[in-house]
């Protein structure tokens, strides 16, 4: 069985490395800020002891007051797992920086929180709707749709 | 005279005994054959039936449907193909990936409005004579999702329907029921009138 990591451990190695990245550290999840979202997953991918290599999934939730980004990260090398979060608060324009560089599953399940949710990730190569056609209007599983 | 002297009961009988017997003797010749100017091996292997008859049998002891099972129906359907409900005693077991080469199209499962293109595409792409089961709620009406965004809300908003089969899905009994209605519509169409 894949042993999930404290997130409180982990977020202290981050905070070790890159002060005031770390926005709330539960006992499961990270929550990072999202403008540092891309340093923080390189530096889990890349560092030693951690080395998380494998991008489970990626989803989006609308808490109505912000979005949420959930990665479910793995290491295959020592077998352990991570969730990390990020939000977005702005409604109108949501940005998150995109982790297709660093993992390429986040490519196509991006596009699909793009698709319906409405959140825009920056640095996709191919940020376009997926499930639904070119020219539908809104974003049906935001909870404010119809 | 008294009528009932010359129109005895036995001369009533007697009228009555000669009409019958010159119908005998009127019927006795032997009724020509019409085929008798063909040779023996090729009059025993003649049929004479209408065009229509013969051209109705043809199509619906024949049909073979398309492949366009987008959702949960099409395992009622792979059901009612395999040895248990056995398609093929209707001459309808290939099913085809070509829609060029195929007649029925049983659209087995919800359509959404991004893959609605693609059927209409495989729809106007089988020959003519053509005909179209909606098997199923979703099918016939998009079923539980017909007020979502992104199904279309019945077949018949793209294609021409020609049974509407009901059921969530609907055992294979009943496909087999939507398909001898199908049969019973074709056989009732004509070259000259062109049917219902």
């Amino acid at each position: 069985m894949t042993l999930a990591l404290s997130a409180k451990d982990v977020a202290k190695k981050i905070e070790k490395k890159y002060q005031g990245c770390v926005a709330e550290s539960a006992a499961e999840n990270l929550l990072v800020k999202g403008e540092s979202l891309l340093e923080v997953a390189a530096y889990l991918k890349d560092t030693p002891g951690l080395d998380f290599d494998y991008l489970t999934a990626v989803s989006g939730v609308d808490y109505l007051d912000c979005f949420e980004v959930v990665y479910h990260l793995t290491s295959i090398k020592h077998n352990h797992s991570l969730v990390l979060k990020a939000r977005c608060y702005d409604r109108d324009n949501p940005v998150l920086p995109s982790v297709v560089g660093l993992w390429r599953t986040a490519d196509f399940q991006e596009r699909e929180i793009y698709d319906l949710l409405g959140i825009s990730f920056t640095g996709h190569p191919n940020l376009k709707r997926i499930a639904l056609w070119e020219g539908f209007e809104g974003h049906p599983l935001r909870k404010d749709f119809l | 005279m008294e009528i009932e002297e010359v129109y005895s009961s036995r001369e009533l009988d007697r009228v009555e005994g000669k009409a019958v017997n010159e119908l005998i003797a009127r019927s006795q010749q032997v009724i020509p054959d019409p085929d008798k100017w063909l040779d023996e091996e090729l009059e025993r292997n003649v049929l004479l039936t209408s065009v229509d008859a013969v051209l109705n049998w043809a199509r619906r002891t024949s049909m073979w449907p398309v492949v366009c099972f987008p959702a949960c129906c099409a395992f009622e359907f792979i059901t009612t193909e395999a040895s248990r409900f056995d398609l093929s005693r209707f001459g309808m077991e290939i099913v085809r990936a070509s829609p060029r080469q195929a007649d029925l199209m049983i659209t087995a499962g919800t359509l959404t409005w991004k893959m609605a293109p693609q059927v209409k595409r495989i729809y106007d792409q089988m020959a003519e004579p053509k005909w179209v089961i909606a098997m199923g709620a979703c099918a016939i009406s998009g079923g539980i999702f017909a007020s979502s965004y992104s199904v279309v809300p019945g077949y018949n908003r793209i294609i021409p329907v020609d049974v509407y089969l009901p059921g969530c899905p609907p055992r294979p009994e009943a496909l087999i029921h939507a398909i001898r209605m199908l049969h019973q519509k074709i056989s009732r169409k004509s070259l000259i009138s062109g049917g219902e």
